[in-house]
């Protein structure tokens, strides 16, 4: 068994795997994947009503999963059919997250009227929305990183309750209870004319693809006020008003046909725009990015055992493990491309996946050249980490984002933003290997003179490695703003960033060179790295949040803060005087 | 003892101990100068930290100003001075540190280079309606007194002033103009009102053009990326047989302030600096695309037709984002656009040394790969080797 371990995590880990693609269940007969994967345009994207349902629970709640009140269970797409068909109904789900305590008592609530005291349903707000749209208007003229706690939960629900809103008005007008009659002939169609003028202004979804006499995607509002006047409806509101109607009546059959019917429909016009949601649906619920933090942390589980004993067995299976996860988030990270057709860099969420990706990629390639299961334990933590940091990332909402004008250059974003992730990832190599060099030798005996040289040498290789990046890939930025702007570098936090940690790294390679530090302090200098890192990549976006006094209660700050307070409590292990570290390294062979 | 004090200051200037300290004092300077950006914008900070010698500090509650930190200026000459020094003292030419040789000269190229552009670099905005033609851009924060004589109809004769003499109430004089001018109150920043709205504003001590009517109320100077200062002034203007009278002046008036002296017309402004170009700029169709259904911009693009005034250049050109129009030493760049997307706000700069960067960093970037190449492949070695020996332990 314990030889066969290795072959065995790996096959059990790739059954896990298997398991997220097999097509889901359907809930009471309805193919309710297939529905998911019907195309829509929103925020400038087309995109599957997949990801439209799961995003918008995402922002609203924070979670995809619905739990009603009488306690049941709902999907994403069960819950989106039922705000976009039975409103009244929908209006009662447990769905949009309140945190904020002087925001509840707006609309005179408690947390112990919450579900899980945060998650309330529209129907219990409905009675404070006159007051939280007055609250929303004195906070709108307040600059975002001017306003207080209560200022921005006020901001963040109003635009959360406005995304409820246009969503629920997509194929249903406000306060018309039988809705599919309207479009059952061409005369009912004329009486709903201002009713669909007023669904056009409210939508956020474009559910009407293009057709014959148009070319681009419309609301189901105005496709229906152009049917008032020529009289056709166009098939696809004929195909969701039939999937309503089913929805509604419970008919399982009828439902599946006609989105059936709807996508064959579309195929024949619309191919490649049918595949790619089909594809965004799959890679939605196979989740890749989610389902690799397992395999991630088992191997970094697997890589510290083996420091204690079955060493052989235990390092052979975690780099496995982490040659498996990293395989899963290339696919992933294949797949965003695609999707988007745009390098793997776009914003913060995908930067995450990639500092990752290429951490992982590295201490791949160093665990073949050194064993001892070194590299696979920071591969192990980095790759989990930094898939834990994106997935709270992508609570903000879709994350395949249409690009603002002045970062829509693939060459840029291919050459700068890949090769500045690159060294920002290297810099966190180095500090995550410097970590491990000190714990193991303040805290155990496990750190002997062999291991602590080739730790040694990784770091100063990794930290080369990222000067060369990180300065390179600044210049990049420098080129880039030079030729969108006129000027090479224009002293701004995102530029500053990526110069501190480029000066840093020097800084490390000098004092080295120097003889200024020998292997200790290497491992300290290494570990700062990290704050310097963080610093760049979160930090200088918070500026103006966390600096102000009554920002200081952002998560994000916190655990910013949290992460520099552990390195430097690191720094202080490396600095304590060598007999208080429990490994005794005898004189170091290399200085 | 003489030679001893240089071979020993030499050293020193050389020590790898202060690269490695004026490096560290630079990421504090960068640090605190990101920090500092909330409260004093992007250009406040440049000439605080990054444009400067010291960096000073206001003592809390009085106008006296300490230098607290070395400045961009300062530590990029040492800094400079430390690699030549060490170059002199310490490197040899040889092959296996050529890499190091090349990443420091594209080093010393790079810190020039930002010296000069921090020098020599300027920056203005043309805000431009579609239809009409402008030869000059405006600066950002600088002015200027602009006094023209409009008394033949067919031209104007400008004489620009700095501001700084304005700011700094000195006399002007000027050989076209028949009068000296002097600042006798000057506010950095103002809001003006019409006095009829407010009967209680101190009383104006304007006596030519509409001054008389406004009230003019100090405000503190801001440094907010969105907003603007308006400096405002009285300026008393003085004939040869004594005072002609006094006027109001600001950038927050719009026409400017006009009186007669000898039968002859003048004008009086205080407007934003003017950067003349070689070329008249003519903006013929602004466009401001969104994602389909979305506020999301996808692209600004300005039309424009360059006509110089020699004749010898007459052409269309479209500026667009990441697209900047290149022209007589000038980068025109698409910067925004207001007014219901019927005026474009399009960037001008003007920087002599922006190649110096690209030779720099392309010396860097090679020099930075052939050293590490040159460590990774002693590094494969000495592993090639070591494994064909038998392993001891």
């Amino acid at each position: 068994m314990k030889k066969n371990l290795p072959a065995v995590a790996l096959i059990l880990a790739l059954l896990a795997l298997a398991a997220t693609l097999l097509p889901p269940a359907k809930p009471r007969g309805f193919d309710l994947a297939a529905f998911g994967r019907l195309p829509v345009l929103a925020d400038g994207r087309l995109k599957p009503m997949d990801t439209v349902a799961r995003n918008s629970l995402l922002l609203l709640q924070g979670r995809q999963r619905v739990t009603t009140t009488d306690q049941r269970s709902l999907t994403p797409h069960e819950w989106l059919l039922d705000l976009f068909f039975q409103p009244a109904v929908a209006d009662t789900y447990p769905v949009i997250r309140i945190d904020n305590a002087d925001v509840l008592s707006l609309f005179n609530l408690s947390t112990s009227d919450g579900a899980g005291g945060v998650r309330f349903a529209f129907t219990q707000l409905r009675s404070g929305l006159a007051e939280l749209d007055r609250q929303a208007q004195l906070t709108a003229d307040v600059e975002s990183a001017e306003r207080s706690v209560f200022q921005r939960a006020v901001a963040e629900l109003h635009d959360h309750l406005m995304l409820y809103d246009r969503l629920k008005f997509t194929l249903q007008a406000p306060d018309t209870a039988d809705f599919p009659s309207l479009l059952k002939d061409a005369a009912s169609v004329k009486t709903g004319k201002t009713v669909f003028e007023s669904m056009d202004t409210l939508s956020r979804l474009r559910v009407v693809p293009p057709g014959a006499a148009v070319a681009e995607w419309r609301s189901a509002g105005r496709s229906l006020t152009a049917s008032v006047a020529s009289g056709d409806v166009e098939p696809a509101m004929l195909a969701y008003t039939a999937m309503g109607r089913a929805w509604l009546a419970g008919h399982a059959d009828e439902f599946n046909a006609a989105v059936r019917d709807y996508t064959l429909g579309l195929a024949s016009a619309l191919g490649p725009v049918v595949r790619k949601c089909s594809l965004e649906e799959l890679f939605n619920r196979a989740a890749p990015f989610y389902t690799s933090q397992l395999p991630y942390i088992v191997a970094f589980l697997c890589a510290v055992v083996s420091w204690l004993r079955w060493s052989d067995v235990l390092s052979r299976t975690a780099f496995r493990l982490m040659a498996l996860a990293f395989i899963l988030t290339t696919i992933g990270i294949a797949a965003r491309m695609w999707l988007e057709g745009r390098p793997p860099v776009t914003n913060l969420y995908s930067s995450a996946l990639f500092i990752g990706w290429a951490a992982v990629g590295l201490c791949l390639i160093l665990e073949r050249l050194d064993g001892h299961a070194v590299a696979g334990a920071a591969g192990g933590l980095v790759g989990f980490g930094t898939l834990v940091i994106a997935h709270h990332l992508a609570l903000s909402g879709d994350t395949l984002e249409m690009m603002r004008a002045v970062l829509d250059s693939n060459f840029w974003l291919a050459t700068h933003v890949v090769t500045v992730t690159i060294g920002y990832s290297a810099t966190f190599l180095s500090g995550f290997l410097a970590t491990i060099y000190i714990l193991r030798g303040a805290l155990t005996r496990s750190l002997d003179r062999g291991m602590a040289d080739g730790l040694a040498r990784m770091v100063y290789g990794i930290v080369c490695f990222a000067t060369f990046f990180s300065f390179v890939g600044t210049v990049l930025g420098g080129i880039w703003a030079d030729q969108s702007w006129g000027r090479f570098w224009g002293w701004d936090p995102k530029e500053n960033g990526a110069l501190i940690i480029v000066i840093w790294n020097a800084v490390i390679l000098h004092a080295r060179w120097g003889g200024l530090i020998r292997q200790r302090g290497l491992m300290a200098l290494a570990v700062f790295g990290n704050v310097v890192t963080a610093w760049s990549w979160f930090g200088t976006n918070m500026l103006g949040v966390g600096l102000h006094s009554y920002g200081f209660t952002d998560s994000a700050f916190y655990g910013l803060l949290t992460f520099v307070v552990s390195q430097v409590a690191l720094i202080v292990l490396a600095l304590l005087p060598p007999e208080r570290w429990r490994s005794r390294l005898k004189a170091p062979s290399v200085a | 003892m003489i030679t001893f004090f240089f071979k020993s200051l030499a050293s020193a200037l050389a020590s790898i101990r202060l690269t490695v300290v004026l490096l560290v004092l630079s990421i504090l300077m960068v640090f605190a100068a990101t920090l500092d950006q909330v409260h004093l914008g992007v250009w406040g900070v440049q000439d605080k930290y990054f444009h400067s010698f010291l960096v000073f500090t206001r003592i809390t509650g009085t106008e006296i100003a300490v230098p607290i930190f070395p400045g961009g200026y300062l530590l990029g000459g040492v800094l400079l001075a430390n690699l030549l020094a060490a170059h002199f003292t310490r490197f040899r030419l040889k092959w296996s540190n050529c890499g190091i040789w090349l990443t420091h000269i594209g080093l010393i190229l790079l810190l020039l280079g930002e010296g000069l552009s921090g020098l020599m670099q300027h920056d203005s905005q043309l805000r431009i309606d579609v239809g009409q033609t402008k030869h000059y851009a405006e600066s950002f924060r600088e002015t200027e007194l602009a006094v023209s004589e409009t008394t033949d109809a067919k031209f104007d004769d400008v004489v620009a002033i700095p501001a700084v003499l304005v700011e700094e109430k000195a006399e002007i004089q000027h050989p076209k103009l028949p009068f000296t001018l002097r600042t006798t109150v000057y506010y950095p920043n103002a809001t003006l009102r019409m006095k009829s709205a407010m009967p209680n504003a101190p009383v104006s001590t304007a006596t030519l053009g509409d001054g008389a009517e406004v009230a003019v109320l100090p405000t503190p100077v801001t440094f907010k990326p969105k907003e603007s200062n308006w400096p405002t002034a009285f300026i008393e203007i003085r004939g040869t047989d004594g005072p002609i009278g006094t006027v109001l002046v600001s950038t927050l008036l719009v026409a400017p302030q006009v009186f007669t002296y000898q039968g002859r017309t003048w004008q009086v402004e205080l407007r934003a600096k003017r950067d003349y170009f070689p070329v008249g700029i003519t903006l013929l169709k602004f466009t401001h695309d969104v994602y389909p259904g979305t506020q999301i911009p996808k692209d600004f693009a300005s039309t424009v037709r360059l006509h110089s005034d020699d004749g010898h250049e007459d052409r269309q050109v479209r500026i667009f984002m990441n697209s900047p129009l290149r022209y007589a030493g000038l980068a025109i760049y698409q910067a925004g656009y207001d007014n219901n997307d019927r005026t474009s706000v399009l960037q001008v700069v003007r920087n002599p040394a922006w190649t110096m960067p690209y030779v720099a960093c392309g010396l860097i970037t090679l020099g930075l790969a052939v050293q590490f190449l040159i460590h990774l492949l002693g590094f494969v070695r000495r592993r090639s080797r070591s494994a064909l020996q038998p392993a001891t332990a």
